[in-house]
Protein backbone atom coordinates (compact mmCIF):
# COMPACT_ATOMS: atom_id res chain seq x y z
CA UNK A 1 0.00 0.00 0.00
CA UNK A 2 1.32 3.45 -0.90
CA UNK A 3 1.66 6.14 1.77
CA UNK A 4 -0.03 8.67 -0.49
CA UNK A 5 -1.64 8.13 -3.85
CA UNK A 6 -3.12 10.72 -6.18
CA UNK A 7 -5.46 9.37 -8.87
CA UNK A 8 -6.27 11.70 -11.78
CA UNK A 9 -6.75 14.72 -9.54
CA UNK A 10 -8.40 17.67 -11.27
CA UNK A 11 -9.19 20.97 -9.63
CA UNK A 12 -10.68 24.10 -11.11
CA UNK A 13 -11.50 27.35 -9.37
CA UNK A 14 -14.04 29.91 -10.48
CA UNK A 15 -12.28 33.27 -10.74
CA UNK A 16 -13.57 36.63 -11.92
CA UNK A 17 -11.62 36.04 -15.14
CA UNK A 18 -13.20 32.67 -15.77
CA UNK A 19 -12.40 29.13 -14.78
CA UNK A 20 -8.87 28.43 -13.61
CA UNK A 21 -7.57 24.88 -14.04
CA UNK A 22 -5.23 24.51 -11.09
CA UNK A 23 -4.68 20.76 -11.45
CA UNK A 24 -5.08 18.84 -14.68
CA UNK A 25 -5.11 15.16 -13.87
CA UNK A 26 -2.30 14.64 -11.41
CA UNK A 27 -1.45 11.00 -10.69
CA UNK A 28 1.47 9.65 -8.69
CA UNK A 29 2.23 7.69 -5.58
CA UNK A 30 4.51 8.18 -2.62
CA UNK A 31 5.66 4.89 -1.15
CA UNK A 32 5.94 4.19 2.57
CA UNK A 33 9.20 5.35 4.08
CA UNK A 34 10.10 7.63 1.18
CA UNK A 35 11.41 11.18 1.47
CA UNK A 36 9.61 12.63 -1.51
CA UNK A 37 9.99 16.06 -3.06
CA UNK A 38 7.26 17.98 -4.86
CA UNK A 39 8.77 20.81 -6.86
CA UNK A 40 7.40 23.42 -9.19
CA UNK A 41 7.33 27.16 -9.75
CA UNK A 42 4.80 29.39 -7.96
CA UNK A 43 1.31 28.70 -9.22
CA UNK A 44 2.15 25.17 -10.42
CA UNK A 45 -0.50 23.70 -8.10
CA UNK A 46 1.68 22.29 -5.31
CA UNK A 47 -0.24 23.87 -2.46
CA UNK A 48 -3.59 23.05 -4.08
CA UNK A 49 -2.53 19.42 -4.27
CA UNK A 50 -1.42 19.42 -0.63
CA UNK A 51 -4.69 21.10 0.39
CA UNK A 52 -6.68 18.36 -1.33
CA UNK A 53 -4.57 15.74 0.42
CA UNK A 54 -5.20 17.43 3.77
CA UNK A 55 -8.95 17.81 3.19
CA UNK A 56 -8.79 21.62 3.18
CA UNK A 57 -9.94 21.67 -0.42
CA UNK A 58 -11.96 19.20 -2.45
CA UNK A 59 -10.82 17.86 -5.80
CA UNK A 60 -13.15 18.60 -8.73
CA UNK A 61 -12.61 14.98 -9.75
CA UNK A 62 -10.22 12.17 -8.99
CA UNK A 63 -9.29 10.80 -5.60
CA UNK A 64 -6.52 10.89 -3.03
CA UNK A 65 -5.68 8.25 -0.46
CA UNK A 66 -3.48 8.26 2.61
CA UNK A 67 -2.34 4.72 3.44
CA UNK A 68 -5.41 3.41 1.65
CA UNK A 69 -7.94 5.77 3.25
CA UNK A 70 -9.79 8.12 0.92
CA UNK A 71 -9.35 11.72 2.12
CA UNK A 72 -13.05 12.47 1.57
CA UNK A 73 -14.99 9.24 2.18
CA UNK A 74 -12.78 8.07 4.98
CA UNK A 75 -11.56 11.46 6.14
CA UNK A 76 -11.15 10.64 9.81
CA UNK A 77 -8.79 7.72 9.21
CA UNK A 78 -6.91 9.71 6.54
CA UNK A 79 -6.39 12.75 8.78
CA UNK A 80 -5.20 10.63 11.70
CA UNK A 81 -2.40 9.33 9.51
CA UNK A 82 -1.42 12.68 8.11
CA UNK A 83 0.55 15.49 9.73
CA UNK A 84 0.55 18.69 7.71
CA UNK A 85 2.79 21.70 8.29
CA UNK A 86 0.97 24.56 6.58
CA UNK A 87 2.83 27.05 4.45
CA UNK A 88 1.43 30.17 6.11
CA UNK A 89 2.89 31.16 9.47
CA UNK A 90 -0.31 30.91 11.52
CA UNK A 91 -0.82 30.62 15.27
CA UNK A 92 -3.47 30.88 17.95
CA UNK A 93 -2.60 33.97 20.02
CA UNK A 94 -4.51 32.87 23.11
CA UNK A 95 -2.28 30.01 24.20
CA UNK A 96 1.21 29.06 25.31
CA UNK A 97 3.34 26.63 23.31
CA UNK A 98 2.58 23.70 25.57
CA UNK A 99 -1.14 24.50 25.71
CA UNK A 100 -1.19 24.69 21.92
CA UNK A 101 0.37 21.23 21.65
CA UNK A 102 -1.85 19.72 24.34
CA UNK A 103 -4.97 21.07 22.68
CA UNK A 104 -3.85 19.84 19.27
CA UNK A 105 -3.32 16.35 20.76
CA UNK A 106 -6.79 16.51 22.26
CA UNK A 107 -8.39 17.15 18.86
CA UNK A 108 -7.08 13.72 17.86
CA UNK A 109 -8.45 12.23 21.08
CA UNK A 110 -4.97 11.66 22.52
CA UNK A 111 -4.67 11.91 26.28
CA UNK A 112 -1.50 12.11 28.35
CA UNK A 113 0.68 13.05 25.41
CA UNK A 114 3.23 14.76 27.70
CA UNK A 115 6.18 12.51 26.94
CA UNK A 116 5.86 12.90 23.17
CA UNK A 117 5.25 16.64 23.50
CA UNK A 118 8.47 16.90 25.53
CA UNK A 119 10.33 14.99 22.84
CA UNK A 120 8.94 17.33 20.17
CA UNK A 121 9.88 20.42 22.18
CA UNK A 122 13.37 19.02 22.74
CA UNK A 123 13.93 17.86 19.16
CA UNK A 124 12.77 21.15 17.65
CA UNK A 125 14.69 23.35 20.10
CA UNK A 126 11.55 24.66 21.81
CA UNK A 127 12.12 23.29 25.30
CA UNK A 128 12.84 26.67 26.91
CA UNK A 129 9.84 28.27 25.18
CA UNK A 130 7.24 25.76 26.38
CA UNK A 131 5.57 28.24 28.73
CA UNK A 132 5.80 31.25 26.42
CA UNK A 133 2.71 32.67 24.80
CA UNK A 134 2.58 32.18 21.02
CA UNK A 135 2.49 35.96 20.51
CA UNK A 136 5.88 36.39 22.17
CA UNK A 137 7.68 34.00 19.82
CA UNK A 138 9.81 35.06 16.88
CA UNK A 139 8.83 33.95 13.38
CA UNK A 140 11.30 31.08 13.43
CA UNK A 141 10.02 29.81 16.77
CA UNK A 142 6.42 30.00 15.57
CA UNK A 143 7.46 27.92 12.58
CA UNK A 144 8.89 25.26 14.90
CA UNK A 145 5.62 25.16 16.81
CA UNK A 146 3.79 24.63 13.50
CA UNK A 147 5.97 21.60 12.88
CA UNK A 148 5.40 20.29 16.40
CA UNK A 149 1.63 20.77 16.01
CA UNK A 150 1.65 18.70 12.85
CA UNK A 151 3.43 15.87 14.66
CA UNK A 152 1.52 15.67 17.97
CA UNK A 153 -0.44 12.63 16.85
CA UNK A 154 2.66 10.82 15.53
CA UNK A 155 1.39 10.61 11.97
CA UNK A 156 3.03 8.00 9.70
CA UNK A 157 2.83 10.46 6.79
CA UNK A 158 4.30 13.94 7.20
CA UNK A 159 3.64 16.74 4.74
CA UNK A 160 5.78 19.86 4.79
CA UNK A 161 4.56 22.67 2.55
CA UNK A 162 7.53 24.96 1.98
CA UNK A 163 8.58 24.78 5.62
CA UNK A 164 11.85 26.65 5.15
CA UNK A 165 10.62 29.66 3.18
CA UNK A 166 12.20 32.69 4.88
CA UNK A 167 13.72 30.67 7.70
CA UNK A 168 17.24 31.03 9.12
CA UNK A 169 20.01 28.46 8.72
CA UNK A 170 19.83 27.19 12.28
CA UNK A 171 16.15 26.37 12.11
CA UNK A 172 16.56 24.73 8.74
CA UNK A 173 19.19 22.43 10.16
CA UNK A 174 17.20 21.65 13.31
CA UNK A 175 14.17 20.92 11.20
CA UNK A 176 15.94 18.66 8.74
CA UNK A 177 17.76 16.79 11.47
CA UNK A 178 14.48 16.09 13.23
CA UNK A 179 12.47 15.22 10.13
CA UNK A 180 15.27 13.00 8.80
CA UNK A 181 15.28 11.14 12.09
CA UNK A 182 11.53 10.52 11.81
CA UNK A 183 12.02 9.42 8.23
CA UNK A 184 14.71 6.92 9.29
CA UNK A 185 12.29 5.60 11.90
CA UNK A 186 9.84 4.81 9.12
CA UNK A 187 7.74 7.96 8.57
CA UNK A 188 6.99 8.98 5.04
CA UNK A 189 7.82 12.60 4.22
CA UNK A 190 6.32 14.64 1.42
CA UNK A 191 8.07 17.96 0.98
CA UNK A 192 7.36 20.92 -1.24
CA UNK A 193 10.14 23.44 -1.46
CA UNK A 194 11.63 26.24 -3.48
CA UNK A 195 15.14 25.43 -2.30
CA UNK A 196 16.37 22.94 -4.82
CA UNK A 197 19.57 22.10 -2.96
CA UNK A 198 17.33 21.07 -0.08
CA UNK A 199 15.34 18.70 -2.28
CA UNK A 200 18.59 17.40 -3.78
CA UNK A 201 20.05 16.69 -0.36
CA UNK A 202 16.96 15.14 1.23
CA UNK A 203 14.59 13.65 -1.31
CA UNK A 204 15.05 10.19 -2.77
CA UNK A 205 12.43 10.81 -5.41
CA UNK A 206 11.02 13.95 -6.95
CA UNK A 207 7.90 14.98 -8.84
CA UNK A 208 7.88 18.25 -10.73
CA UNK A 209 4.65 20.10 -11.35
CA UNK A 210 4.10 22.71 -13.99
CA UNK A 211 0.77 24.43 -14.57
CA UNK A 212 -1.11 21.67 -12.83
CA UNK A 213 0.57 18.75 -14.55
CA UNK A 214 3.32 16.34 -13.55
CA UNK A 215 6.23 17.00 -15.91
CA UNK A 216 8.83 14.81 -14.23
CA UNK A 217 8.66 11.95 -11.76
CA UNK A 218 11.93 10.20 -11.06
CA UNK A 219 14.58 9.22 -8.57
CA UNK A 220 16.61 12.29 -7.71
CA UNK A 221 19.78 10.56 -8.86
CA UNK A 222 18.21 9.80 -12.26
CA UNK A 223 17.10 13.39 -12.64
CA UNK A 224 20.58 14.61 -11.88
CA UNK A 225 22.11 12.17 -14.35
CA UNK A 226 19.83 13.64 -16.99
CA UNK A 227 21.38 17.05 -16.52
CA UNK A 228 23.93 18.24 -19.03
CA UNK A 229 27.00 16.83 -17.30
CA UNK A 230 29.35 19.64 -16.24
CA UNK A 231 29.07 23.37 -15.96
CA UNK A 232 31.56 26.22 -15.82
CA UNK A 233 30.87 28.68 -13.00
CA UNK A 234 32.47 32.05 -12.34
CA UNK A 235 31.75 35.55 -11.08
CA UNK A 236 31.90 38.73 -13.08
CA UNK A 237 30.57 42.26 -13.12
CA UNK A 238 30.87 42.66 -16.89
CA UNK A 239 28.17 42.06 -19.48
CA UNK A 240 28.53 38.79 -21.36
CA UNK A 241 28.73 38.78 -25.16
CA UNK A 242 25.35 37.88 -26.68
CA UNK A 243 26.30 34.35 -27.80
CA UNK A 244 27.27 33.44 -24.22
CA UNK A 245 24.45 35.39 -22.56
CA UNK A 246 22.02 33.25 -24.50
CA UNK A 247 23.18 29.98 -22.94
CA UNK A 248 24.20 31.35 -19.55
CA UNK A 249 22.30 31.12 -16.29
CA UNK A 250 23.06 34.28 -14.32
CA UNK A 251 22.20 35.02 -10.71
CA UNK A 252 23.49 38.46 -9.79
CA UNK A 253 27.19 38.29 -10.55
CA UNK A 254 27.25 34.50 -10.67
CA UNK A 255 27.39 33.07 -14.18
CA UNK A 256 27.00 29.45 -15.16
CA UNK A 257 27.59 28.01 -18.62
CA UNK A 258 27.07 24.43 -19.82
CA UNK A 259 30.48 22.87 -20.43
CA UNK A 260 30.24 19.12 -21.11
CA UNK A 261 33.85 18.71 -22.35
CA UNK A 262 37.30 20.10 -21.64
CA UNK A 263 37.41 21.52 -25.17
CA UNK A 264 34.20 23.43 -24.48
CA UNK A 265 35.69 24.83 -21.26
CA UNK A 266 38.69 26.07 -23.23
CA UNK A 267 36.50 27.59 -25.93
CA UNK A 268 34.35 29.42 -23.37
CA UNK A 269 37.36 30.83 -21.54
CA UNK A 270 38.88 31.94 -24.84
CA UNK A 271 35.61 33.61 -25.80
CA UNK A 272 35.55 35.46 -22.47
CA UNK A 273 39.14 36.66 -22.97
CA UNK A 274 38.24 37.95 -26.44
CA UNK A 275 35.33 39.86 -24.97
CA UNK A 276 37.68 41.43 -22.43
CA UNK A 277 36.05 39.76 -19.43
CA UNK A 278 38.20 38.59 -16.52
CA UNK A 279 36.14 35.95 -14.69
CA UNK A 280 36.77 35.46 -10.96
CA UNK A 281 36.51 32.27 -8.87
CA UNK A 282 36.32 29.93 -11.82
CA UNK A 283 35.21 26.38 -11.19
CA UNK A 284 34.03 23.43 -13.24
CA UNK A 285 31.42 21.37 -11.46
CA UNK A 286 28.51 18.98 -11.81
CA UNK A 287 25.13 20.36 -12.76
CA UNK A 288 22.68 20.48 -9.84
CA UNK A 289 18.97 20.04 -9.47
CA UNK A 290 18.42 23.66 -10.33
CA UNK A 291 19.75 23.02 -13.82
CA UNK A 292 17.51 20.01 -14.22
CA UNK A 293 14.58 21.98 -12.89
CA UNK A 294 15.06 24.84 -15.33
CA UNK A 295 15.62 22.37 -18.12
CA UNK A 296 12.44 20.42 -17.34
CA UNK A 297 10.39 23.60 -16.94
CA UNK A 298 11.64 24.94 -20.26
CA UNK A 299 11.24 21.74 -22.27
CA UNK A 300 8.06 20.17 -20.97
CA UNK A 301 5.78 20.42 -23.97
CA UNK A 302 4.60 16.89 -23.41
CA UNK A 303 3.88 16.47 -19.73
CA UNK A 304 4.48 12.74 -19.41
CA UNK A 305 6.56 11.10 -16.73
CA UNK A 306 9.78 9.69 -18.14
CA UNK A 307 10.11 5.94 -18.77
CA UNK A 308 12.11 5.34 -15.58
CA UNK A 309 9.19 6.50 -13.45
CA UNK A 310 7.21 3.92 -11.47
CA UNK A 311 4.20 2.45 -13.28
CA UNK A 312 1.14 4.61 -13.74
CA UNK A 313 -1.41 4.26 -10.97
CA UNK A 314 -4.41 3.11 -13.02
CA UNK A 315 -4.11 -0.66 -12.64
CA UNK A 316 -3.65 -0.54 -8.88
CA UNK A 317 -6.94 1.23 -8.19
CA UNK A 318 -8.89 -1.96 -7.52
CA UNK A 319 -6.30 -3.12 -5.04
CA UNK A 320 -6.38 0.28 -3.30
CA UNK A 321 -10.14 0.22 -2.90
CA UNK A 322 -9.96 -3.19 -1.30
CA UNK A 323 -7.24 -1.99 1.03
CA UNK A 324 -9.15 1.12 2.09
CA UNK A 325 -12.21 -0.81 3.20
CA UNK A 326 -9.93 -3.01 5.26
CA UNK A 327 -8.37 -0.06 7.08
CA UNK A 328 -11.60 1.83 7.73
CA UNK A 329 -12.36 2.12 11.43
CA UNK B 1 -10.95 14.40 26.85
CA UNK B 2 -12.28 13.31 23.50
CA UNK B 3 -11.89 15.43 20.37
CA UNK B 4 -15.04 17.51 20.63
CA UNK B 5 -14.56 18.03 24.34
CA UNK B 6 -11.09 19.41 23.66
CA UNK B 7 -12.46 21.84 21.09
CA UNK B 8 -15.17 22.90 23.57
CA UNK B 9 -12.53 23.35 26.28
CA UNK B 10 -10.33 25.36 23.94
CA UNK B 11 -13.23 27.61 22.93
CA UNK B 12 -14.14 28.24 26.57
CA UNK B 13 -10.50 28.91 27.42
CA UNK B 14 -10.31 31.34 24.50
CA UNK B 15 -12.97 33.68 25.89
CA UNK B 16 -12.01 33.08 29.51
CA UNK B 17 -8.44 34.26 28.89
CA UNK B 18 -9.83 37.61 27.79
CA UNK B 19 -12.56 37.59 30.43
CA UNK B 20 -12.45 41.31 31.09
CA UNK B 21 -13.57 41.93 27.57
CA UNK B 22 -15.87 38.94 27.11
CA UNK B 23 -17.56 38.61 30.50
CA UNK B 24 -16.88 41.57 32.78
CA UNK B 25 -17.52 44.26 30.16
CA UNK B 26 -21.02 43.07 29.17
CA UNK B 27 -21.92 42.66 32.84
CA UNK B 28 -20.97 46.30 33.46
CA UNK B 29 -22.94 47.44 30.40
CA UNK B 30 -26.06 45.66 31.61
CA UNK B 31 -25.73 47.18 35.06
CA UNK B 32 -25.40 50.66 33.56
CA UNK B 33 -28.60 50.09 31.58
CA UNK B 34 -30.31 48.95 34.74
CA UNK B 35 -29.14 51.92 36.79
CA UNK B 36 -29.93 54.58 34.20
CA UNK B 37 -33.27 53.26 32.91
CA UNK B 38 -34.29 52.16 36.37
CA UNK B 39 -33.58 55.61 37.78
CA UNK B 40 -35.42 57.47 35.02
CA UNK B 41 -38.45 55.20 34.71
CA UNK B 42 -38.90 53.62 38.16
CA UNK B 43 -41.58 56.12 39.25
CA UNK B 44 -43.22 56.49 35.83
CA UNK B 45 -43.71 53.01 34.45
CA UNK B 46 -45.33 49.98 35.91
CA UNK B 47 -45.73 47.10 33.50
CA UNK B 48 -47.16 44.35 35.70
CA UNK B 49 -49.11 44.86 38.85
CA UNK B 50 -46.90 44.74 41.92
CA UNK B 51 -43.68 44.54 39.93
CA UNK B 52 -41.37 47.56 40.04
CA UNK B 53 -39.91 48.77 36.76
CA UNK B 54 -36.37 47.88 37.84
CA UNK B 55 -37.46 44.34 38.70
CA UNK B 56 -39.31 44.10 35.35
CA UNK B 57 -36.28 45.36 33.46
CA UNK B 58 -33.72 43.05 35.03
CA UNK B 59 -34.71 39.68 33.49
CA UNK B 60 -34.91 41.33 30.08
CA UNK B 61 -31.42 42.77 30.47
CA UNK B 62 -30.05 39.45 31.65
CA UNK B 63 -31.56 37.62 28.68
CA UNK B 64 -30.33 40.28 26.26
CA UNK B 65 -26.82 39.88 27.65
CA UNK B 66 -27.07 36.08 27.37
CA UNK B 67 -28.22 36.28 23.75
CA UNK B 68 -25.74 38.90 22.57
CA UNK B 69 -22.78 37.21 24.19
CA UNK B 70 -23.68 33.76 22.97
CA UNK B 71 -23.78 35.19 19.45
CA UNK B 72 -20.58 37.15 19.91
CA UNK B 73 -18.67 34.12 21.12
CA UNK B 74 -18.98 31.72 18.20
CA UNK B 75 -19.08 34.45 15.57
CA UNK B 76 -15.96 36.27 16.73
CA UNK B 77 -14.03 33.07 17.37
CA UNK B 78 -14.72 31.84 13.83
CA UNK B 79 -14.11 35.11 12.00
CA UNK B 80 -10.87 35.69 13.93
CA UNK B 81 -9.47 32.25 13.33
CA UNK B 82 -10.54 32.42 9.69
CA UNK B 83 -8.77 35.72 9.15
CA UNK B 84 -5.73 34.80 11.26
CA UNK B 85 -5.59 31.43 9.51
CA UNK B 86 -5.47 29.45 12.75
CA UNK B 87 -8.72 27.67 11.86
CA UNK B 88 -6.48 25.35 9.84
CA UNK B 89 -5.47 23.59 13.07
CA UNK B 90 -9.06 22.46 13.53
CA UNK B 91 -9.64 21.84 9.83
CA UNK B 92 -6.74 19.36 9.74
CA UNK B 93 -8.18 17.20 12.52
CA UNK B 94 -10.57 14.26 12.21
CA UNK B 95 -13.28 16.20 14.13
CA UNK B 96 -16.70 15.69 12.54
CA UNK B 97 -19.16 18.47 11.76
CA UNK B 98 -21.22 17.41 14.78
CA UNK B 99 -18.15 17.85 16.98
CA UNK B 100 -17.70 21.37 15.60
CA UNK B 101 -21.34 22.15 16.30
CA UNK B 102 -21.21 20.82 19.86
CA UNK B 103 -18.01 22.72 20.65
CA UNK B 104 -18.80 26.10 19.09
CA UNK B 105 -22.43 26.21 20.21
CA UNK B 106 -21.58 24.71 23.62
CA UNK B 107 -18.90 27.30 24.38
CA UNK B 108 -21.26 30.07 23.31
CA UNK B 109 -23.88 28.80 25.75
CA UNK B 110 -21.25 28.77 28.50
CA UNK B 111 -20.26 32.37 27.79
CA UNK B 112 -23.87 33.55 27.51
CA UNK B 113 -24.76 31.94 30.82
CA UNK B 114 -21.58 33.22 32.50
CA UNK B 115 -22.48 36.79 31.57
CA UNK B 116 -26.14 36.30 32.56
CA UNK B 117 -25.14 34.90 35.94
CA UNK B 118 -22.69 37.73 36.40
CA UNK B 119 -25.43 40.32 35.89
CA UNK B 120 -27.72 38.42 38.25
CA UNK B 121 -25.09 38.19 40.99
CA UNK B 122 -24.01 41.82 40.82
CA UNK B 123 -27.54 43.21 40.74
CA UNK B 124 -28.80 40.75 43.34
CA UNK B 125 -27.90 43.00 46.25
CA UNK B 126 -29.82 46.09 45.14
CA UNK B 127 -32.91 44.63 43.51
CA UNK B 128 -35.18 42.00 44.92
CA UNK B 129 -36.00 39.54 42.18
CA UNK B 130 -38.59 36.86 42.68
CA UNK B 131 -38.30 33.46 41.03
CA UNK B 132 -41.63 31.79 40.32
CA UNK B 133 -40.73 29.01 37.89
CA UNK B 134 -36.98 28.31 37.74
CA UNK B 135 -37.36 25.58 35.13
CA UNK B 136 -38.73 28.06 32.58
CA UNK B 137 -35.79 30.36 33.31
CA UNK B 138 -33.29 27.59 32.66
CA UNK B 139 -35.05 26.27 29.56
CA UNK B 140 -35.28 29.68 27.88
CA UNK B 141 -31.74 30.65 28.84
CA UNK B 142 -30.36 27.41 27.36
CA UNK B 143 -32.49 27.47 24.21
CA UNK B 144 -31.88 31.15 23.60
CA UNK B 145 -28.13 30.88 24.10
CA UNK B 146 -27.99 27.76 21.93
CA UNK B 147 -29.92 29.46 19.16
CA UNK B 148 -27.67 32.51 19.24
CA UNK B 149 -24.53 30.39 19.45
CA UNK B 150 -25.62 28.51 16.33
CA UNK B 151 -26.53 31.76 14.58
CA UNK B 152 -23.06 33.01 15.49
CA UNK B 153 -21.55 29.99 13.73
CA UNK B 154 -23.59 30.79 10.62
CA UNK B 155 -22.45 34.42 10.70
CA UNK B 156 -18.86 33.42 11.42
CA UNK B 157 -18.79 31.04 8.46
CA UNK B 158 -20.50 33.51 6.15
CA UNK B 159 -18.54 36.67 6.94
CA UNK B 160 -15.21 37.11 5.17
CA UNK B 161 -14.28 40.42 6.80
CA UNK B 162 -14.76 42.01 10.20
CA UNK B 163 -16.84 44.61 8.42
CA UNK B 164 -19.44 42.06 7.32
CA UNK B 165 -19.52 40.61 10.81
CA UNK B 166 -20.10 44.06 12.31
CA UNK B 167 -22.97 44.59 9.85
CA UNK B 168 -24.57 41.28 10.85
CA UNK B 169 -24.26 42.19 14.51
CA UNK B 170 -25.34 45.84 14.31
CA UNK B 171 -28.08 45.62 11.66
CA UNK B 172 -29.66 42.30 12.61
CA UNK B 173 -28.78 41.10 16.10
CA UNK B 174 -28.80 44.45 17.92
CA UNK B 175 -32.16 45.76 16.63
CA UNK B 176 -33.87 42.40 17.10
CA UNK B 177 -32.68 42.10 20.70
CA UNK B 178 -33.38 45.76 21.54
CA UNK B 179 -36.85 45.72 20.04
CA UNK B 180 -37.91 42.49 21.68
CA UNK B 181 -39.51 43.95 24.76
CA UNK B 182 -36.50 44.16 27.03
CA UNK B 183 -37.32 47.70 28.13
CA UNK B 184 -41.12 47.64 27.79
CA UNK B 185 -44.09 45.34 27.51
CA UNK B 186 -45.21 45.12 23.89
CA UNK B 187 -48.78 45.74 25.12
CA UNK B 188 -47.77 49.35 25.57
CA UNK B 189 -47.07 49.61 21.83
CA UNK B 190 -49.52 50.71 19.09
CA UNK B 191 -51.35 47.81 17.46
CA UNK B 192 -49.20 47.72 14.38
CA UNK B 193 -45.94 47.49 16.30
CA UNK B 194 -47.41 44.85 18.56
CA UNK B 195 -48.06 42.73 15.48
CA UNK B 196 -44.52 43.36 14.22
CA UNK B 197 -43.09 42.39 17.60
CA UNK B 198 -44.88 39.06 17.38
CA UNK B 199 -42.78 38.26 14.32
CA UNK B 200 -39.55 38.74 16.23
CA UNK B 201 -38.36 35.43 17.68
CA UNK B 202 -36.30 37.32 20.27
CA UNK B 203 -39.50 38.63 21.78
CA UNK B 204 -40.51 35.06 22.75
CA UNK B 205 -37.14 34.34 24.29
CA UNK B 206 -37.34 37.43 26.52
CA UNK B 207 -41.01 36.94 27.30
CA UNK B 208 -40.68 33.27 28.20
CA UNK B 209 -37.60 33.98 30.30
CA UNK B 210 -39.40 36.73 32.18
CA UNK B 211 -42.34 34.44 32.87
CA UNK B 212 -40.03 32.32 35.02
CA UNK B 213 -39.47 35.29 37.32
CA UNK B 214 -42.95 36.78 37.61
CA UNK B 215 -45.38 34.10 36.48
CA UNK B 216 -46.90 36.68 34.12
CA UNK B 217 -45.99 37.39 30.51
CA UNK B 218 -47.31 38.93 27.29
CA UNK B 219 -47.98 35.52 25.71
CA UNK B 220 -48.22 32.04 27.19
CA UNK B 221 -44.79 30.51 27.95
CA UNK B 222 -45.85 27.42 26.00
CA UNK B 223 -46.31 29.50 22.88
CA UNK B 224 -42.90 31.06 23.49
CA UNK B 225 -41.37 27.65 23.99
CA UNK B 226 -42.83 26.39 20.72
CA UNK B 227 -41.58 29.40 18.77
CA UNK B 228 -38.10 29.40 20.33
CA UNK B 229 -37.82 25.61 20.03
CA UNK B 230 -38.74 25.69 16.34
CA UNK B 231 -36.40 28.58 15.68
CA UNK B 232 -33.58 26.72 17.40
CA UNK B 233 -34.26 23.56 15.39
CA UNK B 234 -34.26 25.52 12.13
CA UNK B 235 -31.05 27.43 12.87
CA UNK B 236 -29.33 24.29 14.20
CA UNK B 237 -30.26 22.37 11.05
CA UNK B 238 -28.85 25.15 8.87
CA UNK B 239 -25.68 25.33 10.98
CA UNK B 240 -25.12 21.58 10.81
CA UNK B 241 -25.62 21.63 7.06
CA UNK B 242 -23.12 24.46 6.56
CA UNK B 243 -20.56 22.72 8.77
CA UNK B 244 -21.08 19.40 7.00
CA UNK B 245 -20.44 20.89 3.57
CA UNK B 246 -17.58 23.05 4.85
CA UNK B 247 -19.31 26.24 3.68
CA UNK B 248 -16.59 28.83 2.95
CA UNK B 249 -14.00 26.90 4.96
CA UNK B 250 -13.30 23.85 2.77
CA UNK B 251 -13.26 24.98 -0.84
Amino acid sequence: MSAVSFHHVFKSFATPRGELQALKGVSFQVEQGEFFGLLGPNGAGKTTLISILAGLTRASSGSVEVLGSDVQRDYQAARRRLGVVPQELVFDPFFSVRETLRIQSGYFGIKNNGAWIDELLEGLGLADKAGANMRQLSGGMKRRVLVAQALVHQPPVIVLDEPTAGVDVELRQTLWRFVSKLNKQGSTVLLTTHYLEEAEALCGRIAMLKQGEVVALERTSELLRRAAANVLRFKTDETLPPDLAEIARTTGRFVQLPAPTAAEVERLLARLREAGIAPEDIEVSKADLEDVFLDVMANSHKPAPSPQAPPAVDDTTAEKTAASSEVAP
Amino acid sequence: MTGWQTLLYKEVLRFWKVGFQTVAAPVITSILYLLVFGHVLEERVQVYEGVSYTAFLLPGLIMMAVLQNAFANSSSSLIQSKIMGSLVFVLLTPLSYKAWFAAYVGSSVVRGLAVGLGVLLVTGWFTSLSVVAPLWIIVFALLGAGLMGALGVVAGLWAEKFDQMAAFQNFIIMPLTFLSGVFYSIHSLPDFWQQVSHLNPFFYMIDGFRYGFFGVSDVSPWVSLAVVGLAFAAVAALTLQLLRTGYKIRH
